[in-house]
């Protein structure tokens, strides 16, 4: 994808003003509901008109406001899955999933039906009508559809935010698989913190119609850390739960880690906030928490009136934080050791 | 027993036919508008509205005039038909104009309550799935609006049964060719003896409405259990 966009809009005295390029597979808009990041995408996708500007993909213009150019949205070859799955409620699965298959010149069909069927495991759904379906059933239809059509872009706007938790990270992985197995580029616009850092390799921040950043998921999170109430949120895909005493224990990297919280997959993702942790410069004898992990500092960086301290512990990375003062007093350095203190009751399984 | 005359029977006969031309010919038109009055913006929208709007408050017998006045021989498009052979008023075709000028606005109407009823993010689906508004037009604001247009039909339908005022004036009341079912009542409540005549035809105008109402209920119930 190359995509360069410049343009403004108005509703009464809201503004958006956008201005970027960019490059990747995998971008993604960061923004709190208010911020533009909808307009921006309803502009991309065709379903409003920018007052002026232009905007440009792989090449093409798609809107000109000095030249006159504006493509229709089914010309533009950008689709778009929504934050409600809006499947056409007067066809069953398959007839959804077609719909803009059949709407797609033949030359363009590089990626099949059957493909995307058994990728999305929605197999068993085609021939049921749309309104039976659960909520992350209807999702994955509507990512289907909207993949089938071969677009050039694919643009998600807040696609997981009407889903519970247990669905919203069952629904990421289908997300990124499809996409990669497609090489289909596209833009994912959230307010979640975690789910843009699951999802994107890029990130573009507005706030009230502003772009304010343009960074990485992860350099975003650090950022916020200081003034995030939950601290910076470390996703863990941790694999091969043994039961161990009333607890379980997984593997994460070399080490083991002891979780109260059980599941039945071999492999899970689970969150742990940077606030759950306790560092200790040398190995304290007997502690209450059940995982002492030794950690290297890589590195320190500043988050309001904390410091966050990335941590390296048997192959994996960590992201802990402490009080400014604490850095002195542990005489923390890039390179030094710390021990790093973990409950087993503060990993929180994601879906 | 009570036999209908063969007049009488023209009567029943006339009406189902003018009822069911007009509810044919003017669906088309009355779906086209009712889009462009849900979904395109337009100068000059409210005075189209009340124009759309207007047959539904006039007494028919001035829609009727200006029927007359209009495709009459010397009127402004009375002339040109004229010219062409073709003959409107004191027609069936007139009755049926009639009835479809007095019906049209609510059969926009229903249509309007049906499309308005779509979530517009459906259409915005649609079209970034790559189909061109007609296209959307036809399989999913069609589709969806089905319940509106049934109504609408089965609406105007029976308005224009009962259509009487516009078609006296601008068709004429001539048993055998322009007397529809209203008419044939009026005559005969109107002439003595005619009494137990008038009630058997509204027997019958009962009747056929109640059978329109029904279709209307079955059609709904059965779209209502597809969704």
């Amino acid at each position: 994808m190359d995509l360069r966009v410049r343009v403004r809009k108005s509703f009464g005295d809201f503004t958006l003003k956008a201005d970027f390029s960019a490059q990747g597979k995998r971008l993604g808009i960061f923004g709190e509901s208010g911020s533009g990041k909808s307009t921006l995408v309803n502009m991309l996708a065709g379903l409003v008109d920018p007052d002026e500007g232009e905007i440009v993909l792989d090449g093409e213009t798609l809107f000109d406001s000095a030249k006159g150019t504006n493509l229709p949205p089914n010309q533009r070859r950008i689709a778009m899955v929504f934050q409600h799955p809006l499947l056409f409620p007067h066809m069953n699965v398959r007839g959804n999933l077609l719909y803009g298959w059949k709407r797609c010149a033949v030359a363009n069909r590089q990626i099949m039906p059957d493909e995307v069927v058994s990728a999305l495991k929605i197999g068993h759904l085609l021939d049921r009508g749309v309104n039976n379906l659960s909520g992350g059933e209807k999702q994955r239809v509507a990512l289907g559809r909207a993949v089938l059509s071969n677009p050039r872009l694919l643009l998600m706007d807040e696609p997981l935010s009407a889903l519970d938790d247990s669905l919203r990270f069952g629904i990421i992985p289908f997300l990124r698989d499809v996409c990669d197995t497609f090489s289909l580029p596209y833009i994912f616009i959230s307010h979640s913190l975690v789910e843009m850092r699951l999802m994107a390799d890029r990130v573009t921040v507005y706030e009230r119609g502003r772009q304010t950043q343009e960074t990485t998921p992860d350099g975003l999170a650090r950022k916020r850390m200081g003034a995030s109430p939950v601290g910076y949120i470390n996703l863990l895909r941790l694999s091969g739960p043994q039961p161990s005493d009333g607890l379980t224990t997984y593997r994460w990297g070399e080490n083991r880690l002891l979780l109260t919280a059980r599941t039945d997959a071999k492999e899970a993702l689970f969150e742990l906030s940077s606030k759950d942790m306790i560092l200790f410069k040398k190995h304290p004898e007997a502690i209450s928490a059940r995982n002492l992990l030794r950690c290297t500092v890589l590195s320190t960086f500043e988050a309001g009136n904390k410091a966050g301290l990335e941590l390296r512990c048997g192959g994996e990375r960590l992201v802990a934080e402490v009080a400014r003062q604490a850095v002195a007093e542990l005489d923390i350095r890039e390179g030094g050791e710390v021990f790093a203190a973990i409950k087993a009751s503060a990993f929180r399984e994601l879906g | 027993m009570i036999s209908f005359t063969p007049a009488d029977m023209d009567a029943i006969r006339l009406s189902a036919k003018v009822a069911v031309t007009a509810t044919l010919v003017s669906l088309p038109f009355g779906f086209l508008v009712a889009y462009v009055m849900s979904y395109v913006p337009f100068r000059g929208k409210t005075l189209l509205e009340v124009l759309l709007n207007l047959p539904l408050t006039l007494p028919p017998v001035v829609i009727g005039y200006l029927l007359l006045l209009s495709v009459g021989r010397n009127g402004w498009l009375g002339q040109y038909l004229d010219a062409a052979g073709i003959r409107i008023v004191f027609t069936w075709y007139a009755a049926a104009i009639a009835s479809a000028v007095v019906g049209f606005p609510l059969l926009v109407r229903s249509i309007r309550i049906g499309m308005e009823s779509i979530d517009e993010r459906l259409i915005q689906a649609s079209r970034t799935l790559g189909a061109r508004w007609f296209d959307t037009l036809f399989t999913v604001i069609l589709p969806l609006s089905l319940r509106g247009v049934l109504a609408g039909s089965s609406l105007m339908f029976g308005r224009s049964l009962g259509e009487f005022g516009a078609t006296i004036i601008v068709a004429g009341n001539i048993p055998g060719v322009t007397q529809t079912m209203p008419l044939a009542i009026y005559e005969y409540a109107s002439s003595p003896g005619g009494e137990r005549m008038a009630l058997a035809l509204c027997v019958v105008a009962i009747i056929l409405s109640m059978a329109i109402l029904f279709l209307h209920e079955y059609l709904g119930r059965r779209m209502g259990r597809r969704d």
